[in-house]
C-alpha cells in the first residue's frame, strides 16, 4: 500500500524553548500537517509561525469560541519573545502558564501544495481548554503571500511566552499519489 | 500504526482547463472515512463563491446543514434543511489574487455502510473573501453507499489548476 501519511520529523521539548523549526523539508510531498501539543512558559497564549524564516506578507482570519461568544477578527503579524516578527496564525493556540496546570492546547496546521509556486493558503484549528471560565476553540485560515516553495516552518510564542517542556510538534507529509 | 498503511490516495485531479464540476466515481467500499484535499478558486467575479457536494449524484432534497462562518470582523451561523446539495464551503474568487487558492477539507464518516445516514464534516479557508473560515457539518439522509462525489460551484467555474484529491481512511 502506498506510504502517503509519513512522518517526517519531531520534537518534544526536553527544557523551555523559545521556538521551534522544522528546516530542510523535502519538496518531495503534496501536503504538510503539523500536529502541535503546547503550552506557555508565561500568560502569553498566541501561537506564531514562520515559513522559511520570512517575517512578511502573513494575514489570517480568525473564528472562535471563548465559552460566552463566538468571535472572528483578522491578523496579521506579532513579535515573539524568539526575537523579530513572526506571523499570527490565530488568537491563541498555546495555553498559558495561568491555565489549568499540566494542561497542554491541541492544534494542527494543515499546509496544503507547500512546494507550489502559489501563495500559501493553510487551515488551523486548535483547542486551549482549562478548567475555569475562559478557553478557546477556534478555527482559522491563515495565508502567507509569498510563492517561493516552503522549506521550513517555526513556531514561536507571542511577547516573552516560550514554549515549556514536554511541548509536541509533529511533522507529516501527505503525498496525493 | 505502520506509516502510511490507513491513509491511500484514491484519485487526483488537477484542471488542465476551467470546468463547471468535477466527480470522483466508482469510489471502493473498502475504506472507513473519506477525505477531500481541495485547492481550487473559481472564475466567478463575486465576492463570495461557494462550492457545493452530491452524493451519488443525487439532487433530492435531502440535505441538511448547518455553517459557522467569520469574515475577520464577526462570526456568523447559518442553517439549511431539506436542500439538494450539501453546500460544503467557500472559494476564492476571480477578485482574489490568481495566486491564491483557498484550501478546503471535507471529511465523510463510514460513507459505505449501508444502514445509517450520511454526515460529513468541513473546514474551509478561503483567505481572500469576504467569508474567510468556513467549517460545517452536513447530513444526507440516505443510507446508500457513497460511491461517488459530484463537486461544483454555485457560479462560475473552477478554473485551471484547481487542485482535487480523495483520500481513503482505512480503521485497520
Amino acid at each position: 500500500m502506498a506510504n502517503t501519511y509519513t512522518l517526517i520529523s519531531s520534537n518534544t521539548l526536553t527544557t523551555t524553548t523559545s521556538s521551534v523549526t522544522f528546516s530542510s523539508i523535502p519538496a518531495t510531498y503534496t501536503d504538510l500537517k503539523v500536529v502541535g501539543s503546547t503550552r506557555s512558559s508565561t500568560s502569553d497564549q498566541t501561537l506564531l509561525y514562520r515559513f522559511n524564516a520570512s517575517t512578511s506578507n502573513y494575514t489570517s482570519k480568525y473564528l472562535g469560541g471563548t465559552g460566552t461568544a463566538a468571535e472572528s477578527a483578522s491578523f496579521t503579524t506579532l513579535t515573539a519573545g524568539a526575537g523579530g516578527t513572526w506571523g499570527r496564525i490565530g488568537n491563541a493556540g498555546v495555553n498559558a502558564s495561568t491555565t489549568t496546570a499540566t494542561t497542554f492546547s491541541n492544534w494542527e496546521l494543515y499546509i496544503q501544495n507547500y512546494a507550489s509556486a502559489n501563495n500559501k493558503s493553510s487551515s488551523f484549528n486548535s483547542v486551549t481548554e482549562n478548567n475555569t471560565t475562559a478557553a478557546f476553540a477556534e478555527l482559522d485560515a491563515p495565508l502567507w503571500s509569498d510563492t517561493t516553495a516552503i522549506t521550513s516552518v517555526g513556531f514561536a510564542v507571542y511577547n516573552t511566552g516560550s514554549f515549556v517542556q514536554y511541548s509536541t510538534f509533529y511533522l507529516y507529509g501527505i503525498k496525493n499519489s | 500504526m505502520a506509516a502510511g498503511s490507513t491513509y491511500t490516495p484514491l484519485a487526483t485531479n488537477t484542471l488542465g482547463s476551467a470546468a463547471a464540476s468535477l466527480t470522483f466515481s466508482s469510489i471502493a467500499g473498502t475504506y472507513t472515512d473519506l477525505v477531500l484535499v481541495m485547492s481550487a478558486r473559481t472564475d466567478n467575479t463575486g465576492a463570495a463563491a461557494t462550492y457545493c457536494i452530491r452524493y451519488n449524484s443525487d439532487s433530492s432534497a435531502i440535505y441538511s446543514l448547518t455553517a459557522l462562518e467569520g469574515n475577520g470582523t464577526a462570526a456568523t451561523s447559518e442553517r439549511y434543511t431539506a436542500v439538494s446539495y450539501a453546500e460544503s464551503g467557500r472559494l476564492n474568487t476571480s477578485s482574489s489574487s490568481n495566486t491564491t487558492p483557498n484550501l478546503s477539507i471535507v471529511n465523510i464518516m463510514n460513507y459505505a455502510n449501508t444502514t445509517t445516514y450520511k454526515t460529513a464534516l468541513t473546514r474551509s479557508s478561503a483567505s481572500n473573501e469576504t467569508y474567510a473560515v468556513y467549517a460545517e457539518v452536513t447530513l444526507w439522509r440516505s443510507t446508500a453507499a457513497i460511491s461517488s462525489l459530484l463537486i461544483y460551484p454555485t457560479s462560475g467555474n473552477f478554473v485551471a489548476g484547481s487542485i482535487f484529491t480523495l483520500y481513503g481512511i482505512a480503521a485497520a
